[in-house]
C-alpha cells in the first residue's frame, strides 16, 4: 500500500481547504443550521437563551474556527493561510493520535500480528 | 452537524456521554481482537482524511453551509467499530483546538456523526453490495448511496437533538433555556438541506474515494471484513 502517495493528496486538500471559506462566501452562504454564535442566533429569535449564554464560554479553544484568537476581522488571505496551517496541524494531531490508539489496541489484542 | 457549547441542555448532554461511554469502550474492545496492526496507518489516514474534508465547507446560496465527513468510507473500508473511534477522536480534536462543536456536546456530536452515521452507511453497504465482486461498480454505487443515507440520519438524529431542547428546559417566562427551535422547524430543515444537497456531497465524496482507492489500492477492498475476522484470531 502506498501510503506516501495518499498522504500528498491529504496535504493537496489541507492547501485547497481555504476553498471551504471562499466559496461559501462568494455565495453569501453563513454557518451551518444550528451552529450560530450566541450573538448571531440573538439576532434570529431575538433573544439569547439564558442557559446557552451561561456557558456558550464554557471552553477557549487556541485556535477558534481554525485561526488564530481575536482573527475574525483579518483579511480572507490572512484567514486562509491560517486555515490552511490549521489543516495541517489537525492533519497530524488526529493521524497521530489514532495511530497512537490503534497500535496500542492492536498490541494488546492481536496474537497474529506480525 | 456540529452542535456547539450551549445548545444542548445538561439531560441531553449528558445523557449523550452517557451513552457514549459504553460505545467507545465497546469500541475499544471490538478493535482489539480484530485491528490488524498493518491496517492501523490507514486507520490514521481515514481519520485525518475525515479531518481535512470537514473543512470543505459547502454553501447553500445565501443560506447555510454543511460538509462531508468521511465517516461512511472509513466504515465501509475498516469496518464500522473502527470508524466510531476514528471520527470521535476527530470530532475531540475539533471541539478542544478549533472550538468546532462544543466540549459537552462532544458525546451527542459523536453519537450522532461517529456511531449514527458509520453503522447506517455500513448497514446500508453490505445490503447493497451484497455478494457482488469486491472491486466491482456495484461496490463503488453502494458506498454512494450508503453516504447518502448515513449522512441523512445522522443530521435526523442532530436535528431531533436540536429540537427537543423547548420541549426539556424553558425559564420562568416560558422562553427555552438551550436551543430555541422546535422539532417541527429543526427536523424539516435539516433534513432538507441533508436530502437535497450535502447528503450527495457526501456519497460522491464517498464513490470517488473508493473507486480511486479500489484503482490504486486493490488489496484493500479485498482484505476480510472485520465482521468476518472474529474466528481466525
Amino acid at each position: 500500500m502506498n501510503m506516501r502517495r495518499l498522504w500528498v493528496i491529504l496535504v493537496v486538500f489541507a492547501v485547497l481547504a481555504p476553498l471551504g471559506l471562499w466559496v461559501p462566501a462568494r455565495l453569501g452562504a453563513g454557518d451551518a443550521w444550528g451552529e450560530w454564535s450566541p450573538d448571531d442566533l440573538g439576532e434570529q429569535v431575538g433573544f439569547v437563551p439564558r442557559g446557552l449564554a451561561r456557558i456558550a464560554d464554557l471552553w477557549k479553544a487556541p485556535a477558534p474556527d481554525y485561526a488564530p484568537p481575536g482573527w475574525e476581522g483579518k483579511s480572507l488571505a490572512q484567514q486562509s493561510a491560517a486555515y490552511i496551517v490549521s489543516a495541517l496541524l489537525g492533519l497530524c494531531i488526529t493521524a497521530a493520535l489514532i495511530y497512537a490508539l490503534g497500535r496500542w489496541l492492536a498490541r494488546r489484542g492481536n496474537a497474529h500480528a506480525p | 452537524m456540529h452542535i456547539p457549547e450551549g445548545y444542548l441542555s445538561p439531560q441531553t448532554w449528558g445523557a449523550s456521554y452517557a451513552v457514549m461511554v459504553p460505545i467507545w469502550i465497546i469500541a475499544g474492545r471490538k478493535l482489539r481482537t480484530s485491528l490488524d496492526a498493518k491496517r492501523v496507518p490507514l486507520l490514521a489516514i481515514g481519520a485525518a482524511f475525515s479531518f481535512v474534508i470537514m473543512m470543505f465547507n459547502i454553501p447553500i446560496p445565501g443560506g447555510s453551509t454543511g460538509h462531508a465527513t468521511g465517516a461512511a468510507l472509513i466504515a465501509i473500508l475498516l469496518g464500522p467499530w473502527a470508524a466510531v473511534l476514528a471520527i470521535s477522536v476527530v470530532l475531540v480534536v475539533q471541539a478542544l483546538l478549533f472550538g468546532d462543536g462544543g466540549i459537552t456536546a462532544i458525546g451527542a456530536n459523536c453519537f450522532n456523526m461517529a456511531v449514527v452515521m458509520p453503522f447506517v452507511s455500513y448497514g446500508v453497504y453490505r445490503l447493497v453490495a451484497g455478494r457482488s465482486g469486491a472491486t466491482s461498480r456495484r461496490r463503488i454505487l453502494a458506498a454512494g448511496i450508503a453516504a447518502y443515507v448515513g449522512l441523512n440520519a445522522a443530521a435526523i438524529t442532530t436535528a431531533v437533538m436540536f429540537g427537543i431542547q423547548p420541549l426539556i428546559a424553558h425559564g420562568p417566562d416560558g422562553r427555552p433555556l438551550y436551543a430555541p427551535f422546535p422539532l417541527k422547524l429543526a427536523v424539516p430543515v435539516m433534513a432538507a438541506e441533508h436530502l437535497l444537497l450535502f447528503g450527495f456531497v457526501e456519497a460522491v465524496v464517498t464513490a470517488v474515494a473508493l473507486s480511486y482507492l479500489a484503482r490504486t489500492e486493490p488489496e484493500l477492498m479485498l482484505a476480510p471484513k472485520p465482521a468476518a475476522q472474529g474466528a481466525s484470531g
